[in-house]
């Protein structure tokens, strides 16, 4: 009725209506766009330090474009002896690809038993693993480290790598939330026709739950790659080291060469940036799993 | 009880009498050998070095003779003779206490912000999450070349707005707040896109209901996408607080410029100290003192939270539990 009597109105109240809707579009993307650059500036920072020549780093006023762009900081960043880039990669391949392995094997296996596997004080047991998710790693890094001593193992990879044949919490969680989706229909049927549990698991259920698995491969390999106190507490020998240990042990020796630093500072992060974008999908998701496990 | 699991078997012609497994018996025992490299891990690698760092903490050993035991000396000497240690704690406790709810307002603020877009979320999600793919040592000597104390960006960039340029890690007063700033930049993007996913559980349906009954967008954000909200935000609090007790990496490097922990010691955090007890002095009586200090301050930490959680975490079905 009222608005038969007064259409002007109501034709305002829209108009009103689509211009603050517009305004607070407008006002969002401003402020993300704002946002993104204080997130992407620094990063924009690294690539074109790392292309200057050592007197353009720092200048005043802040220079964007080097002149000439230095594309030989990258030959003599990972050519120098002080950061043998081949080798440190190589070894970081090593540590990174086998330590993934292990985590991948082992925590399928034990996933597929707490979420098909009927045994005495299973509960018990996942109830332990859920709380060891929240164990600092402080209180163990001790006692660990002398363990592993009295094994022989250090200065040698086998203490950042094998914990891992033996399963991690958090990813054995997360594979068996995925394995409690599947049907047990699915299983049953090959189980009559006489599989046994490791054909079900690895014929069956582990390409079903193949998205959560490459969460877990990237989540830990990533991980790996970064690792910085693992390495440093058990490595001795500079030719043992991973790349982020080998580009902290630039910067104290050449600390100085700045352009050169950014150089290899994004050659350890550039395989990285490859990964993300090859798996973009698995990345999102497994953050979003890693925070949302509390709800 | 044993005895019930065990049957007689005896189906097939040519077997001789004797005790079987029941297929129950059977099944566990093979749930056992699937489970077992997980309990050999919690058992090495967890329960042990548990029960081992309360008695490594109880004596002074440093790797070359054997543990000798000398009580509560090492507590002793931490919490009177040792004034690095409280040094330690404070700056511990500072850059938590700024960096978990800085990095958590900023996350959750980034995703109410990108959540109110449909499409060019990917390109924004990219931005925010690429400085969380950076090793740790990478973004610590980026942020060193940034926050250069006469020609660093950051300061270029302050002038530029008339603020005075500060020391950032060169200064004991501005080094942690400097860390802080690159614990931001480095986290916010994934607990981002945690906060993200949790406002896209969250069912329009709720909101417009809210909206039918006249609430405007800050009643709706405060009534009903923040408690639903409070699950994750908790999640995120108490991992965030464990975490950020451990910080070492950044501290390390950057401190490593200025006589190892920073100006005036500003970047001495508790695991840096612990560090050099264990690894530079090799006095792993003394680390795992400290080690269970601080573990036990987490425990309480972590149980206060807990506890609170019942005054304001929502959880479905059943408001605050």
């Amino acid at each position: 009725m009222r608005q038969r009597v007064f259409p002007a109105t109501a034709a305002r109240r829209h108009m009103y209506v689509q211009a603050r809707k517009k305004m607070f579009a407008l006002l969002t993307h401003v402020l993300l766009s704002a946002t993104a650059a204080l997130f992407v500036i620094p990063f924009l920072w690294l690539v074109i330090t790392s292309l200057k020549p050592l007197d353009q780093v720092f200048t005043d006023p802040p220079r964007w474009i080097p002149d000439p762009i230095m594309w030989q900081n990258y030959v003599e960043a990972l050519t120098s002896p002080a950061f043998p880039f081949l080798r440190l990669l190589r070894n970081t391949l090593f540590y990174s690809v086998f330590s993934t392995l292990g985590v991948v094997i082992s925590c399928s296996i034990v996933a597929y038993a707490f979420a098909r596997m009927d045994f005495w004080g299973r509960d018990v047991l996942f109830g332990i693993t859920l709380s060891t998710m929240m164990l600092p790693g402080i209180v163990t890094l001790i006692p660990t480290y002398i363990l592993f001593r009295t094994f022989g193992w250090v200065g040698t990879y086998a203490p950042l790598i094998v914990p891992y044949y033996f399963g991690s919490a958090f990813n054995i969680f997360l594979l068996r939330q995925f394995l409690m989706t599947i049907p047990w229909d699915l299983t049953d049927a090959a189980r009559v026709d006489g599989a046994n549990e490791f054909v079900i698991l690895w014929k069956i259920l582990l390409p079903l739950v193949k998205p959560a698995l490459m969460v877990v491969a990237v989540f830990h390999f990533m991980w790996t790659w970064n690792d910085f106190m693992g390495p440093l507490i058990y490595l001795d020998d500079a030719s043992e080291y991973p790349l982020v240990l080998g580009l902290y042990a630039f910067q104290t020796r050449f600390g100085v060469q700045w352009h050169l630093m950014m150089a290899a500072a994004l050659s350890v992060t550039f395989p990285l940036i490859v990964l993300f974008f090859l798996a973009q999908r698995q990345f999102i998701e497994g953050i979003t799993l890693t925070g949302l496990k509390g709800v | 009880m044993v005895k019930s699991l065990l049957r007689r078997g005896g189906q097939r012609a040519d077997a001789r009498p004797r005790w079987r497994l029941s297929k129950r018996a059977r099944d566990s025992l093979k749930a056992y050998l699937f489970v077992s490299p997980w309990i050999i891990s919690l058992l090495v690698f967890t329960a042990y070095p548990m029960i081992a760092s309360f008695y490594f903490a109880m004596t002074e050993y440093t790797i070359l003779n054997p543990p000798r035991w000398v009580g509560l000396q090492n507590f002793k000497v931490m919490f009177t003779k040792d004034p690095l240690y409280w040094k330690s704690v404070w700056n511990t406790v500072y850059y938590t206490l700024f960096s978990v709810p800085l990095g958590l307002i900023v996350a959750l603020l980034l995703a109410l912000l990108l959540n109110q877009r449909s499409h060019g979320i990917g390109l924004y999600r990219t931005a925010y999450y690429l400085p969380g793919l950076m090793p740790a040592v990478a973004s610590t000597l980026l942020w060193m070349v940034l926050l250069d104390p006469r020609l660093g960006l950051v300061n270029a960039a302050l002038r530029a707005v008339g603020l005075p340029p500060l020391g950032w890690l060169r200064s004991a007063t501005w080094s942690k707040p400097a860390l802080i700033l690159m614990s931001i930049w480095s986290g916010s993007g994934g607990t981002m896109l945690i906060f993200l996913a949790g406002l896209k559980e969250i069912p329009e349906s709720l909101q417009e209901a809210a909206k039918i009954d006249g609430a405007n967008a800050w009643q709706r954000f405060r009534h009903v996408v923040l408690p639903l909200l409070t699950p994750t935000i908790f999640f995120n609090l108490v991992m965030g607080i464990i975490n950020s007790f451990q910080v070492f990496t950044t501290a390390f490097v950057a401190g490593a410029q200025t006589g190892g922990a920073g100006p005036l010691n500003s970047l001495l955090m508790y695991m840096l100290l612990l560090y050099r007890y264990g690894f530079r002095y090799f006095n792993m009586g003394h680390a795992s003192a400290m080690a269970l200090v601080m573990f036990i301050a987490l425990v309480l930490i972590t149980l206060a939270l807990i506890r609170s959680s019942s005054y304001w975490v929502y959880y479905e079905a059943g408001g605050r539990r």
